[in-house]
């Protein structure tokens, strides 16, 4: 849904990674079928990514997934060409990155490329200042000007105070901090986060990844992130493409590769997530069935109930405002003393929200007699859920489309 | 049936000769220039008295060893003992020649270590050379100089920086080549040119490595300095060389005892410049 808007910062087509002498060959097995471990008997060469295609839009978290070996850090480093990809493009702004030449490509890594490194990847021989001010020496800027910038960004990431310190001298989270300031002091477009968090510990990750969303309220950055932790893809992500042997498998929200697996693997792979944390009720509702119209009698209501075998119904005007909910017991009361479908259906039921989080939902749906509806900020019914709905979203193993 | 033997040794002595008669002017020059470099750096070094020349070197050692006295006052004694010896002129020409030979040895092996990190082409050309060059046994250099350059201080001087020069180029190059791979990535996400990423990031990075290198130089620059006495080269060598011919236990153990305490003075220097 995001791809299709004007606003794509980076669209990278059919890229293509070989580590090795003679890509051109590798590429031509490769279309012909053969699969990465027979290119490298063959050739000695390793497939490092094969045929990525994704867009990602202005201001978005976009996620590079999968487990190690999978080429994610590798078709992330395609998009600076700190590797050489073997085919494809890669759009930024509107301009092929793998065409610039060495000046151009030096001129868009300068003012457009930030990228924030695993491991940290801090010049153990430059204070902390001067590691943050690199981008901006390379590009010349005076000494005075870049440490100035340097002191705001390393206070917009809250370590005013250790400036002058060397990197050794501190923790991890700080450490990662430095390097999250490094790469957005030159005020880049678009932020390259190679495995960034995965170092830290559990606690000191979870903190820095909101942290990390808090910061791109702020500034508001185009994020490509490699990760292999999927709570962390689906935390932070607002899109998550999933990686399988250089190869892209799937593309998509957390909730579409949570609830959509597009194959096995997937399935697999987000097996193990705890769905209460990431899924919203719009991840969970189911269509809502069955609906009247507040002016059908009681009557067709009564038979729209039977059909669906169900003892409630919702209750909207022609434009699909959600306006009640009418019950089997007080639909019969109503054809028996002839009052119409208003006058006794409930108008003070509960309604969701899709963004509200199934943890939130579980309290409120357990205990009621019916399903819930599900409305937007128009009040349009847009689903419902009930508590059959939220026992498959628990347990995706045993979902009706079955893939466990 | 005998094959024929390969002329080798008529092979290096041809090639030899064409060089010295096409080429005799550059030579000239040059031993023109690497002469003056080392008689100007001895007479610097003999200007003050021994007394003071020596509190000044002990004076050095002291800030550069970011003010290790003791360093500092065993260096003065080493120094006064070589004065008390007689052999504080000889130690100075020594000195002289060991720096100007580990100098022109730092100007060519250092950009070679760089070019041989940068390039694999360029190290599967040079790393053969710079075994042959310190295998081959260092009287061998003395005959080529000596046809180039006669007899002297600057044949010996080159002799010293053939034999000196492959740790140079070998721990550039090695001290490039290990810098963490993510940081040379770092300084290329970030749009430094070659130049920068070369100067801002893999040469202060490799620094202990290269300073390893030019400790090494200078202390084989030392050693060969002695066997360039034999054609030539003044100093304590030459000293070394009179105790050896006649034979005098104590001529030649008072000048080697002299080599050793320059040796141990330059090595504290070039330590202590690596780990400030």
């Amino acid at each position: 849904m995001i791809s299709e808007c004007g606003n794509v910062k980076v669209k990278v087509r059919n890229l293509s990674m070989i580590f090795g002498e003679r890509p051109e060959e590798a590429l031509q097995y490769l279309k012909e079928g053969l699969t990465k471990d027979e290119i490298f008997e063959r050739t000695g060469q390793i497939v490092g990514v094969y045929d990525a295609s994704f867009d990602v839009a202005k201001g978005e978290i976009f996620v590079l997934m999968g487990l190690s070996g999978s080429g994610k850090s590798t078709l992330l480093r395609c998009i600076n060409r700190l590797f050489e990809p073997a085919a494809g493009e890669v759009i930024i702004d509107g301009e092929n990155a793998l065409e610039m030449t060495p000046q151009r490509l030096r001129e868009v890594r300068r003012t457009k490329l930030g990228m924030v490194f695993q491991n940290f990847a801090l010049f153990p021989h430059r204070t902390i200042i001067e590691n943050v001010a690199y981008g901006l020496e390379v590009r010349g800027v005076p000494e005075k000007e870049r440490l100035a910038k340097a002191a705001e960004v390393l206070k917009l990431v809250g370590l005013e105070g250790h400036e002058d310190s060397h990197p050794s001298q501190l923790s991890g989270g700080m450490q990662q901090r430095v390097g999250l300031a490094r790469g957005l002091a030159s005020d880049p477009d678009i932020l390259l986060m190679d495995e960034a968090f995965s170092a830290l510990d559990p606690l000191i990750r979870r903190e820095m990844q909101d942290e990390l969303l808090d910061l791109q309220d702020k500034v508001n950055k185009t994020i490509i992130f490699v990760s292999h932790d999927l709570d962390e893809a689906l935390h932070i992500g607002d899109r998550i493409a999933l990686m399988k042997d250089g190869e892209i498998i799937q593309t998509g929200t957390g909730e579409e590769i949570l609830t959509k697996p597009a194959d096995e693997y997937v399935a697999k792979f987000v097996a193990g997530v705890n769905m209460a944390k990431v899924l919203t009720a719009e991840g969970v509702m189911k269509r809502p069935e069955p609906v009247i119209f507040v002016d059908s009698s009681p009557e067709s209501a009564l038979k729209r109930m039977r059909k669906y075998r169900k003892n409630f119904a919702f209750v909207t005007n022609k434009n699909e405002e959600f306006r009640g909910v009418l019950r089997e017991q007080e639909a019969k009361e109503a054809a028996e003393s002839g009052k119409r479908v208003e006058e006794v259906f409930f108008l003070d039921t509960p309604v969701l929200s899709p963004e509200t989080p199934v943890t939130e939902l579980i309290s409120i749906v357990a205990g009621g007699t019916h399903p819930l509806p599900v409305v937007d900020d128009r009040r349009i019914l847009v689903g419902m859920i009930g508590q059959t709905a939220l026992l498959d979203a628990l347990t995706p193993g045993v979902t009706e489309n079955g893939v466990a | 049936m005998a094959l024929p033997r390969i002329p080798i040794g008529d092979g290096v002595e041809i090639a030899v000769n064409w060089v010295e008669s096409h080429f005799g002017g550059l030579l000239d020059l040059l031993s023109t220039v690497l002469g003056a470099l080392v008689e100007g750096l001895k007479d610097v070094l003999l200007l003050l008295p021994p007394l003071a020349m020596a509190l000044v070197i002990a004076a050095f050692v002291w800030a550069v060893s970011k003010r290790n006295f003791k360093m500092a006052a065993s260096t003065l004694l080493g120094l006064l003992l070589i004065e008390n010896m007689q052999l504080w002129t000889l130690s100075m020409e020594t000195l002289a020649l060991v720096i100007s030979s580990t100098l022109v040895a730092l100007v060519i092996g250092i950009p070679v270590g760089i070019l041989c990190s940068r390039s694999d082409a360029a190290n599967s050309i040079i790393t053969p050379i710079l075994d042959l060059m310190q295998t081959m046994p260092s009287f061998v250099y003395l005959i080529p100089a000596v046809i180039f350059f006669g007899l002297g201080n600057v044949p010996g001087m080159i002799a010293t920086v053939v034999f000196a020069m492959p740790p140079t180029i070998r721990l550039t190059n090695l001290g490039i080549r290990q810098v963490p791979k993510d940081l040379v990535e770092v300084a290329e996400a970030f749009g430094s040119t070659p130049k920068q990423k070369l100067l801002k990031v893999q040469l202060p990075l490799a620094m202990p490595t290269i300073m390893a290198g030019v400790n090494q130089c200078i202390m084989l620059s030392l050693s060969m300095v002695v066997i360039a006495a034999m054609i030539g080269a003044r100093g304590l060598g030459y000293q070394v060389l009179v105790g050896i011919q006649r034979v005098d236990i104590g001529t030649g153990f008072e000048a080697g005892l002299a080599i050793v305490i320059i040796a141990m003075v330059l090595d504290r220097i070039t330590r202590s410049l690596t780990e400030g």
